[in-house]
């Protein structure tokens, strides 16, 4: 039998999803939704640069539901990219790797970016 | 490109179901990944159940226990039966560990158990690792020495310089952690996984190898080292509980410091 024909064991498929593997792919999907959120950035500068009308436009879809809803999810994932953005800097300078401690600075992030967006919240809202 | 789902090849379907033996009154149910090259069937998975009463308590014993009195043909790689040897790495219950070091009670439920992930399977349990051992070969894992030896004596090291290969020479090879790195599964081909950077770095940590330069040169690559993403998964699989990101952060951390 060819090595070539040989099935591929089961990865994703049985593989228990837990914090480490997760966050990680949590901080690229939220990297990847930033960039998409700046390109809502960039409607609303150029909505303000050509006009009143475009900047109402712009307005009124941002102060919607859905517009908060929006907001609201770019806000979380720029606090947790932001969060474990750092606990990879830590990684990074060497810092930080027993297991203990890579599940400690997990959960922070987990719970650290959660509030953050809160607080973003309420600042914001306050300033209705 | 990374593929996320299975060849149809290689997705396996339901299989035989071997009854627990009467008159037992603890059993389990281990559901296992079959693969037979010899026939032109894809996987299965067939369900046996046993007695816990009749049998010794690592998922290993299990395993030595279906091929001696239920089904002889289940092959898997066993040699130790303590942790020593690294051949019983195979998926149990979602994550990579050596099935002589895994309790059977410490699994809820059935006890599923599948070949290391994304690997091409040569037989049930077993995994083709020609490409990991293949990537060991490629870091020239021994001392290597530009100076002679000194006259009738070994090349000695301090007690601190021998201390800094603790957590690395412990590594039996099993490559849990490697067949567990999501970042392995997508690129195998070219990054050389946790397992063999660990060897790598046991070597680049070694006081008395004078090859650190050359070995460094060899690492530094988009693909070989630099495709660990430090996810962890490494780590938190490592059935002797060494540290395979954190060999890895001290090579990049060697790389920058070296510029």
């Amino acid at each position: 039998m060819s090595a070539k024909t040989r099935p591929l064991s089961p990865h994703l498929q049985v593989y228990k999803p837990q914090l480490t593997s997760i966050m990680s792919i949590s901080h690229r999907v939220t990297g990847i939704a930033l960039a998409v959120g700046t390109l809502l950035l960039v409607w609303w500068l150029m909505a303000a640069a050509s006009g009143p009308d475009a900047f109402a436009t712009v307005q009124g879809f941002i102060g919607s539901w859905f517009g908060y809803l929006v907001l609201f999810g770019f806000t979380y994932c720029l606090m947790y990219h932001l969060c474990n953005g750092i606990r990879h800097l830590f990684w990074d300078a060497g810092h930080g790797f027993e297991l203990e401690t890579v599940y400690k600075s997990g959960w922070y992030t987990v719970y650290g970016s959660i509030g953050l967006t809160v607080v973003a919240w309420l600042i914001g809202i306050a300033a209705l | 490109m990374a593929e996320f789902t299975l060849p149809a090849n290689s997705k396996p379907k339901i299989g035989n179901t071997y009854p627990a033996p009467s008159g037992a009154k603890r059993t389990k149910t281990f559901k296992i990944y079959r693969y037979d090259p010899d026939k032109s069937e894809t996987p299965r998975i067939d369900s046996y159940t046993l007695d816990l009463d009749d049998m010794a308590p690592m998922v290993l014993d299990a395993l030595i226990k279906i091929k001696n009195d239920v089904d002889t043909t289940l092959t898997f790689r066993r040699s130790c039966r303590e942790g020593i040897c690294g051949s019983c790495s195979m998926n149990i219950d979602g994550t990579n560990t050596l099935a002589c070091l895994k309790p059977i009670d410490e699994v809820k439920g059935e006890v599923h158990i599948y070949p290391l992930p994304h690997m091409p399977v040569i037989k049930d349990l077993v995994p083709d690792l020609a490409t990991p051992y293949a990537q060991l070969a490629s870091v020239e894992p021994w001392l290597q020495t530009k100076t002679p030896p000194p006259p009738n004596q070994e090349r000695l090291q301090s007690p601190e310089e021998r201390e800094k290969l603790d957590g690395l020479w412990e590594c039996v090879l099993c490559f849990c952690c490697t067949t567990s790195c999501p970042s392995y599964w997508w690129n195998g081909d070219r990054y050389l996984g946790p397992a063999v950077l660990l060897q790598a770095y046991r070597w680049i940590a070694d006081s008395r190898d004078e090859f650190t330069g050359e070995r460094l040169d060899a690492l530094e690559d988009p693909f070989r080292l630099y495709r660990c993403h430090t996810i962890m998964n490494c780590t938190k699989t490592c059935p002797k509980h060494l540290n395979p990101a954190k060999a890895i952060a001290e090579i990049k951390k060697l790389m920058v410091m070296r510029q």
